[in-house]
């Protein structure tokens, strides 16, 4: 997994709620591609017309967003379905860290598990964040600090953020969860063990 | 003592150790896999590392599985060579498979609870994000990504944060008509799709007391809707005479212990949550979305809203395009509104108790000329049960297709595709942009409500059909 420490890149404003984990890629694609071949297929349904031509309506199809590295987003951002490819998906556009109220919960998840940093932040500080950019959008480029919990606007305003200390410590160090916690293998003998005891008919199936 | 949740309860059982911040490692007693599981499985022998617990998974296929009538495991499918792997690594790590055309094999989350697979007071996962669905029989259970699929095969144990707690109570008595369905969609429509997030929520009071298993599994399977992963309800009398006797549920002393177990797990008096929400299900018409969240829903005999009511400007763009997308006025009945597609199946509503829902409304009637209506059981033993019934005569003789059971127009990847433009009425839970096929416009609804579609060939109240 990729280290996250320090990111500077252009942000773009996608603040529609709700948006979900079927619209930031179809299941037709992650069926047929693989992981590191979604990035043109982001956003599919809203990104191209029916003739498969981009649609320059979309907000990431117009410079210079088209090369946004941070999204700016919506309440409930990538809710609905579990798929990962969503994360691999926003990845492979260029994307490596979403700035929302709210995320679905096993989105926000996922993002950890591969190097993307989701930050909620209150919908007031977005909005003023993308006031900033839309006020001069040739000035969309900010700072998003993981060591220092901290973002720098297109201004210059500082924004802290917070972030949970396991979380934050694994995206620093680009660590892979599994590797760690198979180092716990003591304790996860150790509780079946006693789960075994306490509850055989969870270990008696079929 | 102090009082606890439902929730807490099954939360502290499991927990290995303790990571600070409200992070836990938790063990997981049961792991479900579908046919996108053949990847990770592979993975995990590239990597190599070993299935840790593979008596603890149990796996089926779903999501890509042709649902043609008269399926056999050689029926000709694009994804054939998918489910040959998953049956190749299945078999390799001596997971549990339930194939096509053996009783178990369905949609996972009808699996689970039919097979007794689930059970209270679990721990239940699965790389699909209506895992909460098993939420119905008193389990944590949440759906996972594939990264944490990987963990969990690997080690048998998932890094989680603790949730926080909300209670939705259903009381009163509905209309004959309102079904789970109906009071799940009403409480997204009431409190809105992401009220739900960064919760688990029980679903507690008289109206859910009273519903049968299946029941609560719909209302569970659409918390993710609102936002939770975990949705759930506490067992009691109905969970325990549902599951007795299952294939995989406990038997003799093991199953006396287990119920002894399971009867401690409800919520203690006096426990409190961060947030209750109380809903008088008398007030509860027949529900049907209008949009391309779940939260855009109304009773079918309202108006479709206006964007112009919305509260603030996200929530009315987002209004806006979905009411584009749908093809669709402001201010219109949403009655009326002609379909193309009916769409009967999902772990949303594909269960025994669904079919005779629908067969009771499609019984002696017609499917309208202008709609193609399909029935698709949420797994062989639905299918196999409904047809002893006779339900699919009946469907048959109305005019619906009756296939074999998957996720099919759910989720639309293996093919069974709404056409560009086309209006459906599902029985599913994700109304969502493209959801059915690209362009697709898709109308949630219960069953009941879906039948009356297909009949009146436009959207209709079912009670006045
Ligand atoms: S029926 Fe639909 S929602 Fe349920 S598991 Fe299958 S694809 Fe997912």
């Amino acid at each position: 997994m990729e280290a996250f420490t320090v990111l500077e890149g252009v942000a773009a404003p996608l603040l529609r709620q709700n948006i979900d984990t079927d619209v930031v890629i179809r299941i037709n694609r992650l069926r047929d591609l693989q992981k590191d071949e979604l990035g043109p297929y982001a956003f599919e349904a809203w990104r191209y017309l029916p003739d498969g031509s981009e649609s320059s309506d979309f907000v990431l199809n117009q410079p210079p967003y088209r090369e946004a590295k941070i999204l700016l987003a919506g309440n409930n951002f990538a809710c609905g379905s579990s798929r990962e490819g969503a994360v691999w998906a926003l990845w492979g556009f260029g994307l490596r860290c979403v700035i929302a109220p709210s995320f679905g919960p096993i989105f926000f998840n996922n993002c950890f598990q591969n190097g993307m940093l989701p930050i909620i932040l209150p919908a007031a500080e977005i909005r003023a964040i993308v006031d900033e950019i839309e006020a001069s959008p040739s000035q969309s480029r900010m700072t998003v600090d993981l060591r220092n919990r901290e973002i720098v606007t297109p201004h210059g305003r500082r924004v802290s953020f917070s972030v949970d200390g396991l979380r934050r410590d694994a995206l620093l160090a680009g660590q892979d969860e599994i590797e760690r916690t198979l180092q716990r293998e003591g304790e996860i003998n150790a509780y079946q063990a006693r789960d075994r005891r306490q509850r055989p008919w969870i270990y008696a199936a079929g | 003592m102090p009082s606890e949740t439902l929730f807490d309860k099954i939360w502290n059982q499991h927990v290995i150790a303790d990571l600070g911040d409200g992070y836990a490692l938790l063990h997981i007693s049961r792991h479900l896999m579908h046919d996108g599981g053949g990847r990770g499985l592979q993975a995990i022998r590239q990597r190599g590392l070993r299935v840790r617990n593979p008596e603890l998974t149990f796996a089926t296929f779903d999501h890509v599985i042709t649902t043609e009538p008269g399926r056999t495991i050689n029926t000709p499918s694009p994804y054939n060579a998918r489910l040959q792997v998953m049956r190749q690594e299945a078999k390799r790590w001596g997971i549990r498979l339930y194939d096509i055309g053996e009783p178990g094999q369905g949609i996972v989350h009808v699996m689970g609870p039919e097979m007794g697979a689930t059970l209270p007071g679990t721990l239940l996962v699965c790389g699909d994000s209506h895992t909460c669905t098993h939420g119905g029989i008193g389990a944590i259970a949440f759906g996972i990504g594939a990264s944490e699929v990987m963990h969990v095969l690997a080690t048998q144990s998932l890094i989680q944060r603790r949730p926080r707690r909300m209670r939705v109570t259903f009381d009163g008595v509905h209309h004959p008509s309102v079904t789970p369905k109906d009071m799940i969609l009403y409480l997204i429509g009431e409190i809105g799709a992401p009220a739900g997030v960064g919760y688990a929520v029980e679903y507690a009071g008289s109206a859910i007391r009273a519903l049968e298993v299946e029941g609560r599994l719909t209302i569970c399977n659409l918390s993710i809707e609102l936002g939770a992963k975990i949705g759930m309800v506490a067992p009691d009398d109905t969970t325990i005479e549902f599951l007795a006797n299952r294939p995989l549920a406990p038997k003799g002393a093991l199953w006396d212990q287990a119920v002894h177990h399971w009867r401690t797990l409800p919520t203690d008096e006096g426990a409190s949550f961060d947030q209750e929400v109380r809903i008088d299900v008398g007030k509860i018409a027949p529900q049907i979305t209008w949009g391309t969240s779940p939260e855009h829903v109304v009773a079918v005999d309202q108006p479709i809203p206006d964007p112009a009511s919305a509260p603030d400007a996200n929530k009315r763009a987002a209004m806006e395009a979905a009411l584009t997308y749908m093809g669709l006025q402001p201010g219109a009945p949403i009655a009326g509104t002609e379909v193309d597609w009916v769409f009967i199946g999902s772990c949303t509503n594909s269960r025994l108790s669904d079919l005779r829902d629908a067969a009771a409304v499609a019984k002696g009637r017609k499917v309208a000329d202008r709609v193609r209506a399909w029935v698709v059981p949420g797994s062989e033993n639905v299918k196999r049960q409904a047809e002893a019934e006779g339900l699919d005569a009946i469907f048959k003789s109305a005019g619906f297709e009756w296939r074999e059971p998957g996720c099919s127009m759910c989720l639309a990847v293996n093919g069974d595709t709404v056409p560009p433009g086309q209006r459906s009425v599902s029985t599913s839970n994700r109304n969502f942009v493209g959801r059915q096929g690209p362009r697709a416009r898709t109308h949630l609804a219960s069953p009941a409500m879906a039948v009356a579609a297909a009949i009146a060939g436009r959207i209709a109240d079912v009670r006045t059909l």
